[in-house]
């Protein structure tokens, strides 16, 4: 069969739709937003019918994949490791009430922070929601994985989580298919009270979930995603995680490994092949991409067995992304790292697009607050979060999805002001609404600027919820119509605007104010989109 | 020659070539590797392609790690100071990623400079330490797509210069671009297959100096 060339998200959206998913629920994230991309783009989920779409939050996203397991089909939802903050009261809740339909929720990990605030390991979430996790280390195991995710999770009715990360997520390799097959139709649960987790239900409820932890754990040491691989040096053991295990292979060109490796690529943690490694090797390397999961597992609080090596104990780094240096460093072997980067060479961060909206925002924004000591503008996740650097010095905080409105609220109710907060639409509509109708119930003297570039910017231009209905929102949240002011953020409308946001500032309760420009990469691609229909019409 | 012997290795019929490609966000690095891959995939390699989404894309600095060989490929990421290539399209970046190149690898760059930040360096002081680069490849891309007829198909005169140490012939990428542009007309077609020999041969003409 021909490969497909694909990167890891791919893989996992290929395997979706050839494993009979019927719906996919998602808010881009890096480096998970091209799972729902690809559907959104394949011709073959149309013809299936597959439901694609982005939604308001994470946490939506996940009740929406719920209800469609609910109503007997496969579904699956993606996010980055953040977003799953968002969903973690649907995800934790829907280990409880367990799946009926397929039900598969992607969470891809960004080690070393490429494109986030932290680097946390979606492997915990998984652990303490009980329920069996799958990590590829590869784009072919990826694409295998969905099925076999699906199974797993129809034949125990629970939630499965597919955990990947940032490399994985955003390396192509060649994948082949398999078989396609049919969605579900739709049927509900035999059990009536699956789903209402009322006090009496719910306890029941755990109950299934805990008895079902001896089989999750007897799937995972039977799984032919954890492999056992004999070698005849016993001084060490090796586990490795997801692509961690290609790190290891990396440096062993004939790909023989002298010591007995542990490959890991679903949990629970296979324990009856972790007491084989441990009872045959003298010490255990652990290599994992993300947390000490295993190792702080293998090691225990007192840590009075036999030598575990990892990120604990300094052989590899406490945070950070592998790499097969890193690897080959802990395995005691030399690498040679003797050229330095010239020193001619600059940083080159990430910047604002040349003829960006958000720039003529921030140089109206710092024109207002003028005079106003350091420290007032409250920011969030976005493209506009590079208001951080040179030449804006912009903003003063980022923290989470919609933390901008309600830092901003908290610092005013503490006497701090003026108080500003900068939101994206798309943020807005995520987190950031909660947060205003908190405000407007206060009335905190708070100016809250919607930055609407009438998309999702930073992951590559996703439709807004936001699109269309800002005004209407805030209105109807409560802010004071008289106070919504909608600007055009550019060179020539500077002076007015700068006067609309002084006027706004001076006003003792909550001022909506709308920069609005689409963004400059969308706006191209629809240029380029209305050239071409026309070339096709003339 | 230096890169003739690093196409064959000692074992028989076995080729693996690790490739750094570099440039900045929105440089469009990605269609050089889509080009490769291309050829790689129908001549039947196996490839690997780590590419950078998110947040650098945004006019930060960026790099794809391409990995294609006649054998299965481990990792994702090339070792430190094991890549054959660096293939960059703008010169500062080009030597960002010098200390991933091998002893004997080839840096091929373009000069034109992308400058978006305030401490950029001089041109000349970036060519000159280009220079010092033992095996290095530089031309003006931009300058040689021009007159082939767009600015447009700089990326795949870079790509032209690169040819030689690919371990793919000429015909097969020549095919690769066919395919790849064939949906935009004969024109598209015949424009970048043009870029592409005018970078080989300006490459064919420092290899000679180098040697």
């Amino acid at each position: 069969m021909q490969k497909l060339m694909l990167l890891g998200d791919e893989a996992i959206a290929q395997g979706a739709i050839d494993a009979g998913m019927s719906g996919i629920y998602a808010y881009p994230g890096t480096p998970s937003t091209e799972i729902t991309e690809y559907i959104l783009q394949s011709k073959e989920a149309k013809e299936k019918n597959i439901r694609a779409g982005w939604s308001t939050n994470e946490k939506t996203a996940v009740e929406g994949a719920l209800g469609m397991s609910y109503a007997g089909k496969r579904a699956m939802t993606c996010m980055k490791h953040v977003g799953l903050n968002v969903a973690a009261d649907a995800f934790i809740n829907s280990s409880i009430t367990g799946a009926n339909g397929g039900l598969i929720l992607v969470s891809a990990d960004d080690p070393s922070m490429h494109s986030s605030q932290n680097e946390q390991d979606s492997r915990f979430y998984g652990d303490f929601a009980m329920i069996p996790i799958l990590e590829p280390s590869n784009q072919q195991e990826a694409y295998d994985m969905v099925h076999y995710g699906f199974d797993l999770s129809e034949k125990y009715r629970i939630p499965v989580m597919l955990r990947i990360t940032t490399r994985l997520a955003h390396s192509r390799a060649g994948v082949v298919q398999r078989e396609t097959r049919a969605q579900n139709e739709i049927k509900l649960s035999p059990n009536p009270k699956q789903f209402i987790l009322l006090p009496g239900n719910a306890r029941s409820q755990y109950k299934t979930l805990l008895e079902n932890q001896d089989s999750f754990g007897v799937e995972s040491n039977a799984s032919a995603f954890n492999q056992y691989i004999e070698g005849p040096d016993k001084k060490m053991g090796i586990i490795a995680c997801g692509i961690s295990f290609n790190y290891l292979m990396e440096n062993y060109q004939d790909r023989n490994v002298p010591y007995p490796v542990l490959k890991i690529g679903q949990y629970p943690i296979p324990t009856e092949q972790v007491r084989r490694l441990y009872d045959e090797c003298d010490s255990i390397l652990v290599l994992e991409e993300g947390y000490p999961l295993i190792e702080n597992h293998l090691k225990g609080l007192l840590n009075i067995g036999k030598k575990i090596m990892g990120r604990l104990d300094g052989t590899l780094p406490r945070d950070g992304e592998l790499s097969p240096n890193l690897v080959a460093k802990a395995l005691g072997m030399k690498v040679a790292m003797d050229k330095p980067i010239p020193s001619i060479v600059k940083n080159r961060p990430p910047a604002l697009c040349k003829g960006c909206p958000h720039i003529f925002s921030f140089n109206a924004i710092n024109e207002a607050i003028l005079g106003t000591e350091k420290g007032h503008v409250f920011s969030d996740i976005g493209c506009y979060t590079l208001g951080f650097f040179d030449p804006y010095n912009a903003i003063d905080t980022c923290v989470d999805m919609g933390a901008s409105i309600t830092m901003a609220k908290g610092a005013a109710d503490a006497g701090f002001l003026p108080a500003l907060a900068v939101i994206g639409d798309s943020t807005f509509t995520h987190s950031g609404m909660t947060g205003l109708l908190d405000a407007v119930a206060d009335n905190s003297p708070i100016t809250v600027f919607i930055l609407d570039n009438e998309t999702t910017g930073m992951t590559g231009g996703q439709t807004s919820a936001a699109h269309g209905k800002l005004e209407a929102i805030c209105a109807g949240l409560g802010v004071d119509p008289a106070h919504i002011r909608v600007l055009n953020p550019l060179p020539k409308t500077h002076q007015e605007n700068v006067e609309v946001i002084k006027e706004e500032i001076a006003y003792q309760g909550v001022s909506v104010i709308i920069p609005r420009r689409e963004c400059i990469q969308t706006a191209a691609r629809h240029l380029k989109t209305e050239v071409r229909q026309k070339q096709v019409t003339n | 020659m230096i890169f003739m012997e690093s196409l064959i290795d000692k074992k028989q019929g076995f080729m693996k070539k690790d490739i750094i490609l570099a440039g900045v966000g929105g440089q469009g690095i990605l269609s050089i590797a889509a080009i490769i891959g291309t050829a790689a995939v129908k001549a039947g390699l196996f490839l690997k392609q780590a590419e950078v989404h998110g947040m650098s894309q945004r006019g930060g600095d960026v790099q794809s790690n391409l990995r294609i060989s006649t054998d299965p490929i481990a990792s994702d990421l090339i070792p430190v100071g094991k890549a054959d290539l660096i293939i960059s399209v703008e010169p500062m970046e080009a030597l960002r990623y010098v200390p991933m190149l091998s002893n004997d690898g080839w840096l091929i760059t373009n000069t034109t400079p992308f400058i978006n930040i305030p401490d950029y360096p001089s041109r000349e002081d970036l060519i000159e330490v280009i220079e010092k680069q033992r095996y290095h490849i530089k031309l003006d891309a931009e300058a040689v797509a021009k007159e082939i007829g767009s600015v447009k198909c700089a990326n795949v005169v870079i790509l032209g210069a690169a040819t030689p140490f690919l371990g793919l012939s000429f015909p097969q990428l020549e095919d690769a671009i066919r395919t790849m542009f064939g949906k935009k007309g004969e024109d598209m077609v015949n424009m970048n297959l043009a870029a592409l020999k005018a970078g080989n041969e300006l490459a064919k003409q420092q290899i000679k100096q180098i040697r």
